[in-house]
């Protein structure tokens, strides 16, 4: 029988996760597994309405409750200077209501108990009184003139308007438009979903009364960041907060900001002198931590006759909600929506954005997408695909003829991205050819001549991940660098240590990797630590796929960093010159004679044993990477769909996702990220929705109402690649997280669209359910 | 006041008092820190707080400790025997069914009561006996086959003659 080595794990080796063995065996460590000693408990009473004033709160019966400790509120908070505090995007969020509260479920005060189900008690006997206002459900609405000013306690603001901002040449795109033989218009509606992790929110504060020491196990995707703005908002010494992000059961960007539930845990646990846990339930992390989308967005896109592209012209309002609290760059107001122009060569090309506060929840998270991207791929791929229905042109065709073309690279944009790499013609083809398109489109006249409705929905997205260039990108004035810092043992072991943060995606194995292949050390020899900010180089955290892009690009950086020094060693030891030595896998040997050589092993013993003259003992170091330029991963996506015209009913019969991340590290964690992303994908095309009634009361606030897929309804996914290197990243990789989210939902809308075009419908917006379908039928006659 | 039950959890009997109102999966959490099982919704949607109840896969969440009073619980800390990995806890691994790790423990188990029942489902049966179970990373493709290749692992094991599984232990 033959005997499979085993793999050492290098760029390419598809090896078993580490994180696994733990998690098989229901010894995962999240935040609600968590207990310290005399640890008590938070619950919140949170607003029934909308939109109301706060006349008066009575705590009285709460407080008489047996085990209650203490009940936090807005007015106590206020005495401290904790009753705001700022959002990432430099606005500012009440952490417990003290005027008005401006959405359903805010936070307004809190109970600290000695157990959870007694707090929970506890919350409910707080009596709030409320003069209910007007609620503000739409943004259009809100910029109505006239419309209740919900921030009214906000200085200068007037209205509900929070920004405007633009991207792209306006004259220019006005002069494509002018020349253009037409102009094809798609009104779409990206609804507002939830990223949803398993897990929801919480913490375990821990603030010593004695040292001022604040120990928070958060679930944070981004601790150090966070642990800086603890620093700010909590006005506590930063050398005195250590976050502790323990594993999380998922995050998908939804921890990434900080909520008001942190704070005043936190706050309650420095006044008591105790731990006070906080955990969410279910509903209170959809009504009220970061939702995602929310934009409504027009598209223009200026064509010749023959199907070329020649210029895109946007406008999107966005709905942030009651707090402007996107997690974005400063810079970008509306995240990097302005992607918009996607994988076509678009000479001009302008973007309008503008965003309205709404009496609904803040957040504006990205829900696994890259600040907006996800939007903007969906826009741009929707259109395209009336542009192929309004010309009569294969959605293919129109694709390939406004592809930009492998040579372009790296591509200025109309819109200001440098594109890195890429090759989209040659991902479609993949992708065609392993769905056998040719004939599918064959079934399609067929079916169509019987009457059913069958469809093959396109889409060739783009993305831009990896943020980012210090000097354009940042989170709170923060520049968006990552960190990496490794230490390897005088027995050739080694301790990698992150500034991001694994919620699921496998950093301690295929971090692990790079320094495999950087350094020679087995993977299985290396031990990777993350989320704790006393043991962590500073790192701004994992979203927006930025982990392999830029703590990926860390970690190759400071294994060569070592292993530069480790050469020096290695000469020392080989007894020749420093520049005769070579270095293959893991051995150093004299250029011309490699059965001399000595291991990554033996240097490292010698690193702490047996030293040349004049250098330092030790092989460790640190690095933090600034990116260049940001990674541009694309791919091709498409499904097939039948939809029966009594139901509406939409099934998936095919759906084949070609993804170009650049390099692999791990293909099965890459597999393994791309059906999740495309399952999420699947679910906010046909399932998840958050939505409110016209008086504000949230739907969508509990998994009977907020669907997501199980393994019943879900496609069964088949994938394939290919490879385009980032000519910038040090190991050629570009992230993967998100593509799939981003890339998907078009597809799924589009098949739908191709199925039904014909009828002459050219939209259903999403959640593209069943009755929508029947009744768009039904319109122009065709449901039967 | 609390109401004294006697449940037989991992096959050791664990007697407390505990109040009515008391969830099995608290009890299991806290009263007796198997963290093992975890909490996704407090709905039954999610079933991440899936527990096997005298083998039946249910939903701790919504299920009071004193209903479990007199009967076998199972979490994920009893799938291990004699210190070697179930099947079930291997596939995982192996067919890469897990990322987050935190609808884990549930998977396995409601996988674990499907295969007792029916030692070789079909794709279909096994997606439909996860339905209840959701999965926010995986999108449930590895999953599946970590249930497939558990069924054919679990076969082989019962139709190996018991000296040949006591030679090879």
């Amino acid at each position: 029988m033959a005997v499979e080595t085993p793999l050492k794990g290098n760029i390419g080796d598809s090896i078993k996760r580490k994180e696994d063995d733990r998690f098989i065996r229901g010894k995962g460590n999240y935040l609600d597994d968590v207990v310290l000693p005399g640890m008590l408990h938070m619950s919140i009473n949170r607003s029934p309405f909308a939109h109301a004033r706060i006349k008066s709160i009575n705590s009285a019966a709460a407080q008489a409750v047996p085990g209650v400790v203490a009940v936090v509120t807005g007015e106590l908070l206020a005495q401290h200077k904790l009753a705001w505090m700022p959002t990432l995007s430099g606005d500012t969020q009440a952490v417990l209501a003290t005027d008005k509260v401006r959405f359903q479920g805010q936070e307004v005060a809190c109970v600290i108990a000695n157990d959870p189900y007694v707090a929970r008690d506890a919350a409910a006997l707080i009596e709030v009184d409320y003069e209910v206002l007007t609620a503000v459900v739409s943004p259009q609405q809100a910029l109505q003139p006239g419309a209740p000013v919900i921030r009214d306690e906000k200085e200068g603001q007037k209205d509900n308007h929070i920004y405007h901002w633009e991207a792209g040449d306006k004259a220019k795109t006005d002069e494509a438009f002018a020349k253009a033989d037409r102009v094809v218009k798609l009104d779409t509606f990206y609804p507002r979903c939830h990223p949803s992790p398993l897990e929801t929110c919480g913490i375990v504060a821990d603030v010593n009364p004695a040292t001022g020491h604040a120990t928070l196990y958060m679930t944070s995707q981004a601790p150090h960041a966070h642990r800086t703005l603890f620093a700010i908002v909590a006005g506590l010494p930063e050398q005195n907060i250590r976050i502790i992000s323990p594993d999380i059961g998922g995050g998908f960007g939804n921890k990434v900001p900080i909520y008001p539930g942190y704070v005043v845990a936190t706050a309650a646990s420095l006044l008591i002198g105790k731990p006070v846990k906080w955990v969410e339930d279910r509903s209170e992390n959809l009504i009220s931590t970061g939702f995602a989308r929310d934009f409504h967005m027009s598209g223009e896109l200026a064509l010749r006759n023959d199907g070329r592209m020649l210029g895109l012209r946007v406008k999107m309002l966005s709905d942030n909600g009651a707090f402007y609290s996107d997690a974005q760059p400063t810079k970008f107001r509306a995240g990097l929506f302005h992607i918009v122009t996607g994988s076509y060569d678009l000479q001009a090309a302008h973007v309008e954005t503008d965003g309205a506060y709404t009496n609904k929840a803040p957040g504006g998270v990205a829900y696994r997408c890259s600040f907006r991207v996800t939007e903007a791929s969906y826009l741009i791929e929707r259109l395209v695909e009336s542009a192929a229905l309004e010309m009569n042109m294969d959605p293919t065709e129109i694709r390939l003829k406004n592809f930009i073309q492998p040579e372009q690279f790296p591509y200025m944009s109309a819109t200001g991205f440098e594109y890195d790499s890429g090759n989209y013609p040659r991902a479609m083809q993949v992708a065609l050819d392993k769905l056998g398109y040719q004939e599918l489109r064959k079934e399609q006249a067929e079916k169509r001549k019987k009457g059913e409705l069958m469809g093959i929905g396109v889409a060739s997205f783009t993305e831009v991940v990896g943020a980012g260039p210090g000097k354009h990108y940042d989170i709170a004035g923060l520049r968006m660098f990552d960190s990496a810092e490794l230490r390897v043992h005088p027995t050739g072991k080694a301790i990698l240590k992150l500034g991001v943060k694994s919620q699921g995606q496998g950093h301690e194995t295929t971090f692990a990797q790079i320094v495999t292949e950087e350094l020679g050390i087995p993977a299985a020899d290396i031990e990777v630590q993350e989320g704790d900010t006393d043991n962590t180089p500073y790192g701004l955290g994992t979203y927006a796929s930025r982990s392999t892009p830029v703590g990926g690009a860390a970690t190759a950086m400071v294994s060569r960093k070592l292993r530069d020094k480790a050469k020096k060693i290695a000469a020392h030891l080989l007894e020749a010159s420093e520049a005769d030595i070579e270095f293959d896998h893991g051995k150093f040997f004299v250029r011309g004679s490699p059965s001399k050589s000595k291991t990554i092993q033996d240097v490292a013993f010698a690193a702490y044993t047996n030293l040349p003259d004049g250098l330092e003992a030790g092989l460790e170091g640190v690095t933090y990477y600034d990116p260049p330029n940001m990674t541009f991963p694309f791919g091709t996506y498409l499904v097939v769909v039948d939809i029966d015209r009594g139901t509406g009913q939409v099934k998936v019969r095919r759906m084949v996702a070609v993804d170009d991340c650049g390099v692999r590290i791990n293909p099965m964690v890459v597999e393994g990220q791309i059906h999740g992303g495309l399952t999420e994908g699947f679910g906010i095309a046909f399932m998840e929705l958050i939505t409110f009634d016209e008086e504000g009361n949230c739907i969508g606030s509990n998994f009977t109402d907020y669907l997501l897929p199980t393994s019943w309804e879900t496609p069964k996914f088949e994938t394939g690649e290919t490879v385009t290197p980032s000519p910038h990243h040090p190991i050629g990789a570009k992230g993967v997280g998100e593509s799939a989210t981003v890339g998907s939902p078009a597809a799924y809308v589009n098949a739908v669209i191709d199925a039904v075009g014909h009828l002459g419908i050219r939209n259903i917006d999403m959640p593209v359910t069943s009755d929508k379908v029947w009744a768009a039928l039904n319109e122009k006659g065709a449901a039967e | 006041m609390g109401q004294p039950i006697t449940v037989t959890v991992n096959g050791e009997k664990r007697s407390a008092e505990v109040e009515p109102r008391l969830l099995l999966v608290h009890f299991l959490r806290e009263k007796l820190r198997l963290t093992g099982t975890h909490i996704g919704c407090d709905t039954t949607h999610c079933g991440a707080c899936t527990v096997l109840v005298d083998g039946t896969p249910v939903k701790s969440c919504t299920m009071l400790a004193v209903q479990a009073d007199g009967q076998q619980v199972t979490t994920v800390e009893g799938l291990m025997t004699g210190g070697a990995l179930h099947p079930i806890q291997v596939a995982f691994k192996q067919e890469h069914g897990l990322q987050c790790g935190f609808c884990t423990p549930g998977m396995m188990l409601t996988s674990v009561a499907l295969l007792t029942d029916n030692p070789d489902p079909s794709e279909d049966d096994i997606r439909w006996a996860l339905s209840g179970n959701i999965c926010r990373c995986t999108g449930y493709m590895n999953i599946v086959k970590a249930v497939k290749s558990a069924a054919v692992q679990m076969k082989a094991a019962a139709e190996m003659p018991a000296e040949t599984a006591a030679a090879r232990s």
